[in-house]
Parts: C-alpha cells; sequence; structure tokens
C-alpha cells in the first residue's frame, strides 16, 4: 500500500480519536472566536427587540434531548432576551420529550432572570418571573397539525388547562387571549418535522409571523420559506443560538460551543482533502503506470 | 358491504373536510372541533394496539430467552416504571403528575437526556468517518457536491481572511438559488403528490388500507 492509499483507507478510528482530541482540546481551553451575524438570525433578534412591555410571545419547544446540544441554547437566547425586556410568553411542545426540555429551560432561565444584568450597555434588573403571569406552559397534546389548528380556534380547546393541571382562564397572561390573534409572533424551535405542521397548518392558515430555530442539518430545507416570506427568520444550529446570544449581548453556551464546532469542521475538511488529495494522486499514478 | 361502508364513510368525510377548509361559518368550524376529537379517540386505541405489540414481542424474547432478551425486559421495565411514576399517588390517585413527579422527574433528567444525547453527539463521529470516506470527486456532479459542502461548511469560518466575504456570498447564493430551486420543485412535487394520492383515496380507487381481506 503506497502513501497515497494510505490516506484515502485510513482506519477509521484514528478519525474517531483525532475529532476527540479535537473536541476535548477546544472545549478545555478558553479561547473566542469571532462570530458572523447573519440577515436571517438578525430579523428575529430585531423582531422581539422592537416589541413592547406585555406584548405576548408563543415559543413552541419542539425537540427532544438528542437535539439538546443545539437547540436548548436557542430557547435560553430568545425567551431570556423576551423576559429582559417584560415581554410574555406562552410556552408549549409538540414533541413527545418537550415537555421535559421546556420545563428545564424554564426552570434555568426563571433563575438567570432572578439576577440584574447588563445588555448591551443597558441594565436589567433582577426580577422572578411567574408562572401564569409572565409565562405559561400548555404542555404537550399529540397530533401537532390538530393541535396548531385547534389553537387557531382558541387555545383552551386542546389545552383546557396548563401543563400543571391549572385551567387556564385562571392564569392572569391568558385574560383575553383566544388564539393567534392576540400574540405577536409564534417562535418555533424544532428538532422534528413539527415545523412542517408549523408552516402548513399554522402561518398558512392563521397568517402569524413564524420564526424558526432548527438543527444544522435541517436549516437548509427551509430556506425557500425564508424566501416566500412565511418565515421572517431562521435560526440554524449552535451557529444561529450563537448568532442569537451575540445579539443579545448574552453569550452563553452556544458562543462557548462555537470554537468547539468550528475545529471539528476543520478537522472534518481536512480529512475530506486528505482523501480526495490521495483518491486523485492514486488515480493519476494509474494512469501513469 | 365491508368494504364498501369504509369507501363510503372515507368518500363523505373526505369531500367534507375538503370543503370545510373554505366555509368559515360557525357550524363548519364546531363540526371539524367535533371531529377532531375523533382523530384522538382512534389514536387512543391505536396507542393500546401499539403497547398491545411491544408487551407481546418483549414478553415473547424474554420467554424463549432469545438472542439480547436482556433488552427486552429493559424496555418493559422502562414502559411500565415511566407510567408508574407519572402519577401523582401521594395525593390523587391515578391523577396524571408527570414531571412534577419526583422519580419521573429524575428519571428523565438523568438517564432520558443523557443517554438521547450521548446517541445523538455519537453521530458526529459517523458524519466525520462518512464524509472522509464518501466525498470523493469521482465525477463532475461528485466534485460540484464536495465543493459546494466546503464552501457551506468554511462560510463562517472567521479565520479566512480577506477569502471570508466571498465565501460567505457563494454560500448565500449556493443556499437560495439552487438549493432552493431544488427544495421548491421538491416541495411542489410532494404536494402535488400527496394530492393525487388523497383524491385516490377518497374516490375509492387506492384501497391498499382497506387488507386483503
Amino acid at each position: 500500500m503506497n502513501i497515497f492509499d494510505r490516506m484515502m483507507s485510513l482506519d477509521r478510528r484514528w478519525v474517531f480519536l483525532f475529532l476527540a482530541l479535537v473536541c476535548v482540546i477546544t472545549h478545555v481551553v478558553p479561547f473566542s472566536i469571532p462570530i458572523i451575524i447573519t440577515q436571517e438570525a438578525k430579523s428575529i433578534y430585531s423582531f422581539i427587540d422592537t416589541l413592547k412591555e406585555g406584548d405576548i410571545i408563543f415559543m413552541a419547544i419542539d425537540y427532544d434531548p438528542n437535539s439538546l446540544a443545539e437547540m436548548h441554547p436557542m430557547t435560553y437566547a430568545i425567551a431570556e432576551h423576551a423576559f429582559r425586556k417584560k415581554l410574555k410568553i406562552i410556552f408549549t411542545s409538540l414533541s413527545v420529550n418537550g415537555p421535559g426540555m421546556a420545563d428545564l429551560a424554564i426552570r434555568d432561565i426563571s433563575d438567570s432572570v432572578k439576577i440584574g444584568k447588563t445588555y448591551n450597555g443597558v441594565y436589567y434588573e433582577g426580577r422572578e418571573v411567574v408562572n401564569g403571569i409572565d409565562y405559561i406552559f400548555l404542555g404537550y397534546k399529540p397530533y401537532p397539525a390538530l393541535v396548531i389548528v385547534g389553537m387557531g380556534q382558541n387555545f383552551r380547546l386542546p389545552f383546557p388547562t396548563d401543563y400543571y393541571g391549572t385551567p387556564l382562564d385562571e392564569h392572569p397572561i391568558m385574560q383575553g387571549v383566544q388564539n393567534y390573534d392576540q400574540i405577536k409572533c409564534v417562535v418555533d424551535i424544532s428538532g422534528t418535522s413539527g415545523v412542517d405542521m408549523w408552516i402548513t397548518y399554522g402561518q398558512g392558515r392563521y397568517n402569524f409571523p413564524l420564526a424558526l430555530g432548527l438543527t444544522g442539518v435541517m436549516a437548509a430545507d427551509y430556506y425557500p420559506y425564508l424566501n416566500s416570506g412565511q418565515v421572517f427568520g431562521i435560526l440554524g444550529g449552535l451557529l444561529g443560538a450563537a448568532q442569537y446570544e451575540k445579539m443579545a449581548d448574552n453569550p452563553g453556551r452556544a458562543v462557548d460551543g462555537m470554537r468547539v464546532q468550528l475545529f471539528a469542521h476543520i478537522v472534518i475538511i481536512l480529512f475530506i482533502v486528505m482523501g480526495n488529495v490521495g483518491f486523485l494522486l492514486s488515480r493519476r499514478k494509474a494512469r501513469k503506470d | 358491504m365491508k368494504r364498501q361502508l369504509p369507501l363510503v364513510l372515507v368518500f363523505i368525510f373526505g369531500v367534507f373536510m375538503i370543503f370545510q377548509y373554505f366555509v368559515p361559518h360557525e357550524s363548519s368550524e364546531w363540526i371539524f372541533e367535533f371531529l377532531l376529537d375523533w382523530i384522538y379517540i382512534i389514536g387512543i386505541f391505536a396507542m393500546a394496539l401499539a403497547i398491545y405489540s411491544l408487551v407481546r414481542v418483549s414478553w415473547d424474547k424474554i420467554k424463549h430467552r432469545r438472542e439480547n432478551w436482556q433488552y427486552a425486559v429493559m424496555t418493559l421495565l422502562g414502559l411500565f416504571l415511566m407510567v408508574l411514576f407519572g402519577f401523582d399517588y401521594g395525593r390523587h390517585f391515578f391523577s396524571a403528575e408527570g414531571l412534577q413527579n419526583f422519580m419521573f422527574r429524575h428519571f428523565f433528567d438523568y438517564i432520558m437526556i443523557p443517554i438521547q444525547a450521548t446517541m445523538f453527539s455519537l453521530l458526529a463521529f459517523f458524519i466525520a468517518s462518512a464524509a472522509y470516506r464518501a466525498f470523493r470527486a469521482r465525477s463532475l456532479l461528485a466534485s460540484l457536491l464536495l465543493i459546494s459542502a466546503l464552501i457551506v461548511m468554511l462560510r463562517f469560518n472567521p479565520y479566512l481572511g480577506p477569502v471570508a466575504e466571498y465565501m460567505e456570498k457563494t454560500a448565500s447564493w449556493l443556499l437560495n438559488v439552487p438549493n432552493l430551486a431544488a427544495k421548491r420543485g421538491i416541495i411542489i412535487g410532494v404536494g402535488l403528490g400527496i394530492v393525487a394520492t388523497a383524491l385516490k383515496v377518497i374516490l375509492g380507487i387506492e384501497r391498499n388500507y382497506l387488507g386483503k381481506d
């Protein structure tokens, strides 16, 4: 086996080892990398940033623990930004394991908002976000399409009570709130195909502003909806979350994880280049022979 | 009758649901909501069937000590323990409590989340290995795919210096022009396919869902 063949057929365990080493080193050694902001991420931040105190946004936590690393930072960044701006949030989850994700995120974000912080030069005093006043978690119901259509009629149809069993009418946040007409936008943080339901049965039928937070591999699939105006913004994967954190001046898990992702990508690219160099040189040698 | 009744029901409800979408009257909305409840009821029957099937297959595996029967034990334990923990026995017997239950939350936070997150994170390693082996410039199309993938992966790399701007512009063009055109074509094709299949089912041309008997 010559050098070119070796370059082409490296044992995959070397790939695993090298990638693991790079991930561990870049995770352990702290250094920052510049984050480039895209228009599709900026439009979500700008939309939420320009809302007035007391406005209600709707966040669908439609992901399972398997995409937690990418999706959780998005939820944290958007929800904390909204709470700091004193917006109200209606949370729901149309994915089976989503309630666990939403419950965890709400607990963490509530703790974080208790501490006063300065973002983009503005000081926000710490405050307690209260269930039923600042937010409500509707919980999970199966069949996303039906739930989305049902909420378009009235939130009380699919969710007569919130996740913790309290009737919706007992919550001050829900006073006068019937359906999507009373909310400013829907942000679907999704790692599932439920996002198609939000576009087709939600935005298509009820015409509310819809923003998407998607896993990295899903993002490219939803650009057609961005260009058609059905979706006003997309956060794609960890990078999307890091972009939002940077715009909100609230660096967290995503910005922290970007250096690991960046160098892992570079390693993958280097392996692809190495394999191709070996392949092309080996083919040239074979032709000469 | 056994075959004709389902066909008639499918035709009536299929045609009704098409027209209902375009009728914003209160009574139309009421019937629509009423029918939505039926879907939940049918779904509950399907779930009961699925649980029965899972228990039967797993129990059969354990009983006959088939290969990897230990996994079947874990499957059944997981199924029944989570259901058991999901209820609030302390205050209201058999009222659903879910994540408010201490054990349910701990099982979810410390078993479910790490397991699923670990499985998915392993994917990065397999993608790296697969990309190294599969991404080869064997033909013109494969080369185009390879170059596009590299540009999109490198588009936000902050260490590219003056090339970064062009990389970002090219990546945006790739996503917004060729990618968009292909995706739109697929979406429209799939949409038309769904309409065609739905019409075939409603009109009774497609009858596979009825089974063979």
